[in-house]
């Protein structure tokens, strides 16, 4: 039981994670700095944040960008540990693949030797801090984003900036039935457990997993299908008409102007 | 002008439906409905009720023979004449078995308000529509709730709110009081009687006879051969025990009082 033990509890615990992720329509409805913004003007500004962040070369400016977005996040009544924790989450993921091997291929001055004469150089250092600070800046962004509107605001601010519908559409059906398909993995997960005595080898866990993924594959599709019907039998004739009730107001000017001010500020820190 | 031509609401003529693999649904299917008419269709598990509710909402078309609604051919064909559809989809609205295939949106105020804009309906007409439905079934609160985070009742509601802010002439539902507590099966029936009550049509497949009972002015089953196996007043039927357990719609140790209704709970301490 101990190989299906560890299945169960990661995605028991996968499933319950990404709910608490992504169920934050109580954040979204307080009255803070950033829920006050009309969504366009805020994912516009976010992504110019992120484009910044990417062109960022330095680890003070990169720095400076973050204590940047701590402070949004206190102004906008999300508490910084609730935050952080989301941030911290994700990071691991992101950097562990790169900036990693950074730290130990990249040429250049040696700054410590480790055991077995493996050294992390000044610039294998750097890059990796770099890398490290620009995914945590640009994933800070986007959970701040996500912690701060409505996912549906989210979809239809991508739609005034002209994004393919499908493409926004299926981000929209992807946020509504992954749960969904994640219920239904783990009752899978449970109802085996209910009629299991004793333990299986981990090739039999293997087997089994593989057969309980391609259940679950050939259901969201047969889910695919009937939501599709759903659809048309409410008038969907091959794009989503939403409703855009945004008003950009006097704030968001202000913010706007923020953003640019600050945005040539890091440019001109950028080349200095 | 209105493409429907004058007329019955549904004729089926010959109607027979097969899925993928010649695995027949429906067979030889032949009926009218007229205006006002509140249908229940009813019939053992795999008897096609389904199947002939998508087939009435032109979700899918005749293997063989021929569909009319309002006067026109349901086809693939007609159903791609823009105007055509719009007009059909407005007169005729779809509830679902199941509340998440139907309720695919980020919140319950974006699926109420699905329908009518797909439609083209003004923006402002969406609004009112969208708040009446709300109001109508009691779901105010609920707007901003995504869907997956209701219970079932309530999904049952907003599902039947994502319908009704169409404005259809027309209700189809498929199996309604499936999965509701006693009190929401009452609220529900209580809902749907009214509904019907001001001259508006509906086909409802059920397994619950009470509902059929209630609602219904005319009664059509499906037989286990996917015909149709008897067509007419509620009454005929449902007081024919020989009848109901012919056609597998009671077992052994159900009966039915004749003439009376009970509402009452009961317990039988005797055996029949």
């Amino acid at each position: 039981m101990k190989g299906e033990g560890f299945l169960t509890r990661n995605i028991s615990s996968f499933t319950h994670t990404l709910e608490s992720i992504i169920s934050t329509e109580d954040l979204c409805r307080t009255l803070g700095l950033l829920q006050g913004l009309d969504p366009r003007v805020k994912v516009g500004t976010f992504v110019l944040f992120i484009v910044m962040v990417g062109l960022a070369r330095s680890l003070s400016i990169l720095a400076i960008i973050f204590v940047l977005i701590l402070a949004l996040s206190f102004l906008s009544k999300v508490s910084l540990r609730f935050f952080l924790k989301r941030v911290l989450l994700f990071i691991p993921v992101f950097t562990a693949v790169i900036a990693l091997p950074a730290l130990f291929i990249t040429p250049g001055s040696p700054l410590v030797t480790l055991v077995c004469k493996v050294i992390i150089t000044e610039q294998g250092a750097r890059t990796a801090g770099l890398l490290f600070l620009r995914v945590t800046d640009s994933l800070s962004f986007g959970v701040l984003l996500i912690l701060t509107t409505p996912w549906t605001s989210i979809l239809v601010a991508l739609r005034w900036f002209r994004i393919p519908s499908l493409l926004v559409d299926i981000l929209g059906m992807t946020y509504r039935y992954i749960f969904l398909l994640l219920h239904t993995t783990n009752s899978m997960f449970l109802a085996r457990r209910s009629r299991t005595i004793g333990s299986f080898s981990s090739g039999e866990n293997r087997r089994w997993l593989i057969r309980a993924l391609t259940t679950t594959m050939v259901r969201s599709q047969h889910l695919s299908d009937e939501v599709y019907l759903a659809m048309l039998s409410r008038g969907y004739q091959g794009e989503i008409r939403v409703l855009n009730d945004f008003r950009i107001k006097r704030r968001d000017f202000m913010w706007a102007a923020f953003v640019l001010i600050a945005a040539s500020a890091l440019f001109w820190g950028n080349h200095l | 002008m209105s493409t429907f031509e004058t007329g019955h609401i549904f004729e089926a003529k010959d109607l027979s439906y097969d899925y993928p693999g010649n695995i027949p649904a429906l067979r030889r299917v032949n009926f009218i409905i007229g205006a006002g008419e509140l249908v229940a269709l009813i019939g053992a598990n795999g008897s096609g009720k389904s199947t002939l509710l998508s087939l009435l909402d032109g979700l899918i078309f005749p293997t063989d023979g021929e569909l009319l609604a309002f006067g026109r051919q349901l086809s693939e064909k007609t159903l791609q004449d823009r105007t055509f559809v719009a007009e059909f989809r407005r007169k005729v609205g779809l509830v679902f078995q199941d509340p998440d295939v139907q309720l695919f949106s980020s919140t319950v105020w974006d699926e109420v308000t699905f329908g009518p804009l797909q439609l083209g309906i003004a923006k402002d007409e969406v609004v009112s529509r969208g708040k009446e439905v709300l109001e109508l079934l009691n779901i105010a609160h609920l707007r901003e709730r995504p869907p997956y985070l209701l219970s079932g009742g309530e999904k049952k509601k907003v599902s039947l709110a994502s319908v009704l802010s169409l404005h259809p002439q027309v209700l189809l539902l498929d199996e309604p009081t499936t999965g509701l507590d006693p009190r929401s099966q009452g609220n529900l029936i209580d809902f749907l009687f009214q509904w019907a009550d001001k001259g508006r049509s509906m086909v409802f497949s059920a397994q619950d006879l009470d509902i059929v009972e209630e609602i219904a002015t005319r009664v059509v089953v499906l037989g286990a051969e996917h015909n149709i196996l008897a067509d007419g007043k509620p009454q005929e039927f449902l007081s024919d025990p020989d009848f109901l357990l012919r056609t597998n719609l009671v077992h052994e140790h159900s009966h039915r009082h004749r003439e009376l209704v009970h509402r009452h709970p009961h317990l039988h301490e005797h055996q029949h």
